[in-house]
């Protein structure tokens, strides 16, 4: 498995060689969304905005009112925690095309709760004109910007940085509202977003050696949420449905599948995996994935819930697939915070 | 008659209260106080100091045409009433947008909005809507949500530079919004990119919702708090028309963003409001008597040349 080495820093200097209407705007958090490298190469286009993130949804707003097409680098937490209201009447209400670039989805970071955007999908989805995008491996961080043109109004990318594994092709891009079908099979289906598809990745072929028919889609595209892949996908499961997210339960991937598959008449069991109605504490996402119980072996007990049968994987099997399907990436990896 | 153009914004200034005044009573209750504060300022905005141009807005508008999106208007809808969007022209920028009345009045007074448009004035389906917004006539932005359009305007005025552009964005704002943070954030923000072709005309009118803002939350000194952030600041009487077209036309702020701050009365014009300050907010009149009262000042109130 090939770990490619901060995948968005290249691809936003090849996305914006094109594109001279696309600007950056950076948080005080250049090399840390990894926008360094645009900095270095078009520094005309690239414009400090430092630690005011009111200010600076406002002033994307503005920017792109003129024709230009902000690229907003920031935590995800940063983005829509402090500037809701801003987000909402400066760029969301006139449907403006500012692009917000988010890192550290979810438990993605040891910095604590003031760091981790557990809650941003289910705050972000519920705001008119927004579409929201997730990436998931290094082919989802180099397309996932290609992806949001032609989109006129605001668009949430929730990224991964560093060392990020490529599960997919590099050949097959990241298509808007349109989920990656995994695996193909009756029993179960599986839709996993972000972070927890390599997660996922580490139990579903243990589980499919052990007989079970599984249908895994990899979600990319949170809102909207009318992909017919996944509508399709719902609806053959004989047994039930499994979403696994980065985020907590309500509100996110888990909660926009129950939407589709009530309104669709799809009455099946729907197991939801993601963290609990709580806040999470600072740690290795290894140690936090377990701890809060959305990592390969929760989803190994909860895929046997809704089976009723045993499947008598280990965590020790589990951990030899992390070796051998996906390398992890180094958990020792030096984060600037 | 005297045509001066000082003579004729302070024609205008009156046409905007008394017209707020008529609403004011036919409604019982309106934001007629910030009119009063704000009335010479708008009107000098609009007649003198800017490169605005003629309106391209619906002298009679469509209903509420709803919000921006996929389906829906353009962004900035409203601004088409402010005159072209050129290189070259000023952009007015409203921020308080609890003021929306008073820039309809003076919109109406000069010539860019039908006086029955105006009475349709916070009635369902109007786009004259009571707290406006950018799908209503003289909003370019979204702002009822206080704050946001120094950094707005700051966003603006940095494209158009970038572009080449020599039309200024000016922002008129109330003091109140000096209250918060967003406010200093993008002020700092404006004097770090050296954002000479923004101008904010502030309504100093010492009041807000909950009373006077020297109870509240004092702001004092303004000038030396906007100074500290790095904005060039010219303090003048907001109901001298001379006064505010001279610093915002001839102030040397080359590098800074321009501060006009336009010390006003709540109660301008209307002599009878005195009593009620500072509870001034949202004017509704207590009874029969007193509207009486204000039907008669109202009808007797005519534009004097020399006031």
């Amino acid at each position: 498995m090939e770990i490619v080495n901060n995948p968005h820093a290249d691809n936003l200097v090849r996305y914006g060689a094109s594109r001279s209407n696309m600007i950056v705007l950076s948080g005080d958090l250049t090399v840390a969304t990894e926008c360094h490298k645009f900095r270095d190469t078009h520094p005309e286009r690239f414009f400090s905005m430092s630690m005011a993130e009111q200010n600076m949804l406002s002033w994307a707003g503005g920017m792109a009112r003129e024709g230009m097409i902000p690229f907003v680098h920031s935590f995800c937490v940063f983005l829509y925690r402090r500037p809701y209201d801003q987000l909402q009447m400066s760029v969301a209400y006139p449907n403006l095309p500012v692009r917000l670039v988010g890192f550290l989805p979810g438990l993605d970071t040891p910095g604590g709760v003031t760091h981790q955007s557990i809650e941003d999908i289910a705050a972000l989805r519920c705001i008119p004109n927004m579409s929201i995008i997730e990436a998931g491996d290094a082919t989802d961080v180099e397309t996932i910007l290609d992806a949001t043109d032609g989109i006129e109004g605001p668009v949430y990318l929730r990224m991964l940085r560093g060392e990020v594994p490529r599960l997919f092709n590099a050949d097959e891009p990241l298509q808007f509202n349109r989920a990656r079908v995994l695996s193909q099979g009756n029993d179960i289906t599986l839709l996993s977003s972000g972070r927890c598809t390599e997660e996922a990745l580490r139990a579903t072929s243990l589980l499919q050696a052990k007989g079970l028919s599984l249908t895994h889609l990899h979600v990319s595209t949170l809102k909207p949420f009318c992909d017919h892949t996944v509508l399709n996908a719902l609806s053959t499961a004989k047994y039930g449905i499994v979403t696994m997210e980065n985020h907590v339960r309500i509100g996110g991937l888990g909660s926009a599948t129950a939407e589709l598959m009530a309104e669709n008449g799809i009455g099946k069991k729907l197991i939801r995996i993601g963290v609990d109605d709580t806040y999470c504490s600072g740690a290795t996402l290894g140690y936090l994935m377990r701890k809060h119980e959305i990592d390969a072996l929760a989803l190994v007990s909860r895929v046997e819930e809704v089976m009723g049968t045993r499947f008598d994987i280990t965590a020790d099997d589990l951990a030899k697939a992390r070796n051998e399907d996906v390398k992890s990436r180094s958990t020792e990896q030096l984060e600037a915070l | 008659m005297d045509n001066t153009w000082q003579t004729q914004a302070k024609r205008i200034a009156h046409g905007v209260r008394r017209r707020v005044l008529e609403l004011t009573l036919k409604n019982n209750g309106c934001y007629l106080s910030q009119t009063l504060s704000c009335a010479d300022l708008l009107a000098t905005l609009y007649t003198k100091s800017l490169n605005l141009g003629p309106s391209k807005g619906a002298f009679i508008p469509d209903k509420n045409p709803g919000p921006p999106g996929q389906k829906g208007i353009k962004p900035g809808h409203g601004a088409a009433y402010n005159g072209p969007q050129g290189p070259e022209n000023d952009r007015i920028l409203i921020s308080p947008a609890h003021y929306a009345v008073a820039v309809y009045a003076t919109l109406v007074e000069t010539g860019r909005l039908s006086a029955d448009a105006f009475f349709s004035f916070n009635t369902d389906g109007s786009s004259v809507e009571m707290i406006g917004a950018e799908h209503s006539p003289g909003f370019e932005l979204t702002t009822g949500s206080f704050g946001q359009a120094v950094s707005q305007a700051g966003g603006i005025a940095f494209a158009r530079k970038l572009k080449g552009e020599t039309g200024r964005c000016v922002v008129f704002m109330s003091d109140g919004e000096l209250e918060e943070g967003q406010t200093w954030e993008g002020i700092q923000c404006l004097a770090q990119y050296k954002l000479d072709n923004v101008v904010i005309c502030v309504d100093v009118n010492g009041m807000q919702c909950d009373g006077a803002t020297a109870d509240q939350m004092n702001l004092e000194p303004i000038d030396k708090r906007v100074e500290a952030f790095g904005g060039k600041v010219v303090t003048v009487n907001g109901h001298d028309v001379e006064a505010i077209d001279q610093a915002i036309n001839h102030t040397d702020h080359k590098d800074q963003p321009l501060v006009v701050l336009c010390y006003t009365n709540s109660a301008q014009g209307i002599p009878l409001l005195e009593e009620r300050k500072p509870k001034l907010h949202f004017v509704r009149f207590g009874g029969q008597d007193e509207m009486e009262r204000y039907q008669k000042f109202h009808d007797a109130w005519e534009f004097e040349e020399t006031a």
